[in-house]
């Protein structure tokens, strides 16, 4: 098992419901759903919410490396057309969203 | 062997025991009904949680005849869905051993309290409970019988040690203190077959009592019928071997 944990700030849809995320976990390790011995798994979270504020996905290593190069390309596309926001994201309750 | 005249009937539920420090966590319970004196067997969840699989082995090990207790060790951890839970002990790095093993000791003693136990206990574990259940078995007194099946980690590498877990169980293998049944398959990454070779030389360098099964054909969790691991032959010699490894260590 190997497990990291990177803080961030966004929103999650877990169910019905929108919830602010500060976490993420990243680990590679057994999957519960995916028919693997080992997947990359990506739980992003509030802990402070409790265990059950998580979407959760797990991803083969493939699937795992193109989505990391699929989000490096839209943000450099983004870059490029000078409409990238790089500005912190506002801690805000997530019903305000709602 | 069943015979279809006999009579045969159980309690399951979930109750409270005094875990690691005195702490109260929950725990399944089942138990054959009569008054025994039945062995009592400490059943150790697996890393992805205490969920529905351990209770179905926690009935199947008192359909068995044993009483049987599974302690919920990420009980401090929150809770929700068992996988939930689960997905947050494993961000931390899997739960503590030094609270872990508080939990089985914990688990032990509320075995020994009931006046149907026999006094003779096992401890069954897989994957991570597969490590827990022989580190126990090493670090505990209390227990007549372990059963690791398909426990990674016991063999540890240097970066792999944390504050939470900071000594590999094969460490302490010179302490263990009952008879092992190992049940592996050969196509796991964790344990791999040669780590299992290294746990069996320590065991054979130590002159401990032990049984290692290793079958082709199955990687890790080749008993959880819920997912795609699942080997239907090798799952059903491992359980005879549990029963048949029980039915000499707890008589």
């Amino acid at each position: 098992m190997i497990a990291h944990q990177v803080k961030l700030a966004g929103r999650g849809k877990s169910g019905r419901d929108w919830f602010e995320v500060r976490e993420a976990n990243v680990s590679y390790d057994h999957p519960y759903d995916l028919p693997l011995e080992h997947a990359l798994n990506i739980d992003f979270v509030n802990e402070a919410m409790g265990p059950s504020a998580r979407v959760a996905v797990e991803l083969s290593v493939e699937a795992a490396r193109q989505l990391v190069k699929t989000i490096e390309a839209v943000l450099a596309e983004a870059d490029r057309r000078g409409v990238l926001e790089d500005l912190p994201v506002v801690s805000v309750p997530a019903r305000a969203l709602a | 062997m069943y015979q279809t005249d006999q009579y045969e009937g159980m309690v399951a539920e979930t109750t409270t025991m005094r875990g690691h420090n005195g702490e109260f966590i929950n725990a399944y319970v089942a138990r054959p009904l009569g008054s025994g004196p039945f062995p009592g067997m400490v059943v150790i969840h697996h890393a992805p949680g205490w969920d529905e699989w351990y209770r179905e082995c926690t009935r199947r090990f008192a359909h068995h005849g044993h009483v049987a207790i599974s302690p919920n060790l990420y009980f401090r951890d929150g809770h929700g869905s068992p996988e939930d839970v689960g997905a947050k002990v494993r961000a931390a790095g899997g739960a503590p051993d030094a609270r872990v093993l508080g939990d089985l000791e914990g688990a032990n003693t509320y075995l020994r309290s009931l006046p149907y136990v026999s006094g003779k206990i096992g401890i069954f574990g897989t994957c991570s409970g597969g490590r827990q259940a022989f580190l126990a078995a090493c670090r505990l007194k209390g227990f007549d019988a372990a059963i690791d099946c398909w426990g990674g980690r016991v063999v540890q590498s240097k970066e792999e040690l944390t504050p939470a877990q900071p000594v590999a169980p094969i460490e302490f293998t010179k302490d263990l203190s009952c008879p092992l049944l190992g049940l592996f398959g050969n196509e796991d990454k964790s344990p791999t077959p040669e780590q299992v070779d290294q746990q069996e030389a320590e065991l054979k360098k130590h002159k401990k009592t032990y049984e290692f099964h290793r079958y082709d054909g199955a990687g890790h969790g080749f008993f959880y019928y819920d997912r795609a691991a699942y080997r239907q032959e090798q799952a059903v010699d491992g359980w005879k071997k549990v029963f048949a490894f029980l039915g000499r260590t707890l008589a």
